[in-house]
């Protein structure tokens, strides 16, 4: 017996349907081209934005805080460890005592030695008032080494007005939010006094402001040197009231919150925990952008399906001849499933060159405020993701008529 | 013609159901041999096509046995079936010929390239042998589409040869063509029977044809009336 050499023909004849048809195979690929271009759009949209607002929200927070839970008091007699129960009523109350972390340099060695820990620095968060002339304004301060505080929080891009490296140099100096500038009327280079929760009050000179995405905050916050913090709280150079850490992959941040607890004996908080609402929205945000992506995509292949369909019903008779011919099954489905993933290759290319396009248009499209120009950029995943997703959908959509096709009773047809 | 019995059909037998349950084919019993080249006759609506179809491997549904070179067919697998046809019968349908976006040449080669017995080049070489030893040298680069309906039957030959298959069956394989064109398919059968001993059986309603071949097999109401 000679050596069977396979000469491809149901690939050959694949291709010769879909070239001869070609109008039919551009309204097929021009529906993978939509689907597939905003697949691709919603979700680097989705991925841009979420990475904007991820940005802005680690201008305020840590990855993780460490601080000193408020305790409460407990009944004094342990109920739960004693045979006999006794009833005690008790009044749950907050125990007033110091927010300190005790020995802050040795936790934040331990904390540095850490796996995956990028950074951890100490600050010093408290109430204040600020005063200037009548106006008094309830608001927040917080005592950092700002060269530290920067890398974390990244305070440099939200300056708008004065130097913060200033504030290294100006023992007073203090950076106030344009929001509390605003009620006190201050620009940078005037005094302002502040008072503390333990009655002390100081001047402070203004040596910079900044705007953050949320004016909310910046009607409330300051910076200030870390030591000039601890003075008005009466404190000794020790003193330090939270430890911010970050990590490699900030969305692991929760995995991480239950050792470092452990570690330092303190309560460690992920930003999760202490944002659950601004998750939960990015949560819905991304549910309600994968499911139109999703549902334009399955619209697309059913483009595909319906097309198809209609090819395979205008060939039953090549079908039953090729039959005749000794053409299997699944040389019959491969005819038509290639068919389908040419169309869907044609479509996928030319989905992410439109794609790109319109990625490119929105990325020089200004929407203001810190932002700027809409955060979205080319995301090589995404669009890995958006190819990979279109030929699985287009193969599916060709596999179902093309198995319809291999099934077709060849005699019924030539009957005919 | 030699003694190998090259297709044997045993006591083969068909009903259909609609628009009511009849026996299409009854108890149909023939041996033939190879290089044979037999005419199937009879009134329209006796059961030619339906026993062609039977015999082609195509139509599995039908009680008794059916043998192609010495190997019982009957309840085979379809891809097993598939195989089958392709090396080995060649086939000329009544009404449907070819495959309309192909050229003539493509539509004879695609069962060669199915096959896979030889090269692109050497089956394009056979291919356009056929088609000239048909007439048709001048029509092998038009799309099949294009051709007449007489044109495109010689097409459906050429292309039921390319293989070189064992069995030939033709379904009124010269049922569009002249007297000039018929007599030189009935050649090109006879030569195929009686020097490259492959087997023929075709339907005809030409007597003439019929009786220029080696035998007739006559049929009546799904029976064999004489030839068997
Ligand atoms: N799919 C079918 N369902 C029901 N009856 C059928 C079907 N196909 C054919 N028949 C009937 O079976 C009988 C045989 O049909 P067949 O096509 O085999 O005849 P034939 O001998 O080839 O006729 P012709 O010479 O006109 O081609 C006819 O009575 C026909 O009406
Ligand atoms: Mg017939």
């Amino acid at each position: 017996m000679p050596k069977k050499i396979n000469h491809n023909i149901s690939s050959d004849i694949s291709m010769t349907y879909t070239f001869s048809k070609m109008k039919l195979t551009v309204v097929a690929a021009l529906g993978v081209t939509i689907g597939i271009a905003i697949y691709i759009f919603l979700n680097s949209m989705m991925a841009g934005f979420a990475r904007m607002s991820d940005t802005l929200i680690f201008r305020n927070i840590a990855h993780i805080r460490v601080y000193k839970d408020d305790d409460i008091s407990r009944p004094l007699i342990a109920s739960e460890n004693s045979n006999k129960k006794v009833n005690a009523l008790v009044n749950p109350k907050i125990v007033p005592e110091s927010q300190t972390i005790v020995n802050p340099t040795l936790l934040m060695d331990l904390l540095r030695k850490e796996k995956d820990v990028t950074m951890v620095t100490s600050q010093v968060a408290t109430g204040i008032f600020y005063h200037k002339g009548e106006s008094q304004i309830a608001g927040n301060t917080i005592g950092v080494n700002i060269e530290e505080a920067d890398k974390m929080f990244d305070i440099q891009t939200t300056m708008v007005a004065g130097k913060m490296l200033d504030l290294k140099s100006t023992p007073n100096g203090i950076l106030l939010g344009v929001g509390v500038a605003d009620k006190l009327s201050v620009k940078v280079g005037d005094n302002i006094s502040i008072s503390s929760p333990k009655n002390v009050t100081k001047v402070m000179k203004v040596v910079g402001l900044f705007r953050t995405a949320n004016s909310q905050i910046d009607k409330v916050k300051s910076f200030m040197n870390i030591s000039a913090a601890q003075q008005i709280l009466l404190q000794n150079p020790s003193y330090v009231t939270d430890l911010d850490v970050n990590i490699v992959d900030y969305k692991n941040a929760v995995n991480y919150s239950a050792r470092f607890s452990a570690l330092t004996g303190y309560k460690a908080e992920a930003w999760q925990t202490a944002n659950e609402t601004f998750v939960a929205a990015s949560k819905m945000r991304s549910i309600i952008l994968t499911s139109i992506s999703f549902t334009v995509l399955i619209v697309a292949g059913f483009g595909i399906y319906n097309i198809l369909s209609m090819t395979i019903s205008q060939k039953m008779n090549d079908i039953a001849i090729l039959k005749a011919m000794g053409f299997k099954g699944n040389d019959v489905t491969r005819i038509f499933v290639q068919q389908a993933l040419m169309i869907g290759a044609i479509g996928v290319t030319v989905g992410l060159l439109l794609a790109l396009l319109m990625v490119n248009i929105l990325s020089h499209t200004y929407v203001g405020g810190d932002i700027g120009y809409f955060p979205i950029q080319f995301e090589p995943f995404v669009f890995f993701q958006g190819a990979m997703v279109g030929l699985i959908v287009t193969f599916f959509a060709g596999l179902i008529p093309a198995r319809k096709a291999a099934n077709v009773d060849p005699v019924s047809i030539l009957r005919k | 013609m030699s003694n190998e019995i090259i297709l044997e059909a045993k006591k083969i037998g068909k009903y259909f159901y609609e628009p009511e349950k009849f026996r299409v084919l009854d108890d149909i019993s023939f041996e033939v041999k190879r290089g044979e080249f037999v005419s199937l006759v009879g009134k329209s609506g006796c059961g030619k096509s339906t026993l062609l179809y039977v015999l082609s491997t195509m139509d599995t549904d039908y009680e008794g046995d059916l043998r192609i070179h010495n190997q019982s067919v009957t309840g085979m697998k379809q891809n097993q079936l598939a195989g089958i046809r392709n090396e080995k019968i060649g086939f000329v349908f009544q009404f449907h010929y070819l495959l309309p976006e192909f050229s003539c040449l493509k539509n004879v080669m695609i069962p060669a390239l199915k096959l896979g017995n030889f090269s692109k080049e050497e089956i394009e070489h056979r291919a356009l042998e056929r088609l000239k030893m048909l007439g048709l040298a001048d029509q092998a680069l038009k799309p099949a589409s294009k051709l007449s309906g007489g044109q495109q039957q010689r097409v459906a030959i050429a292309r039921a040869l390319i293989n070189d298959p064992l069995i030939i069956m033709g379904d009124e394989p010269t049922g569009n063509l002249d007297s000039k064109n018929t007599d030189i398919v009935f050649d090109i059968f006879k030569q195929l029977s009686h020097e490259m001993h492959q087997t023929i059986i075709a339907v005809t309603h030409d007597n003439d044809f019929a009786k220029r071949s080696d035998r007739i097999i006559e049929m009546q109401d799904g029976k064999i009336v004489s030839g068997h």
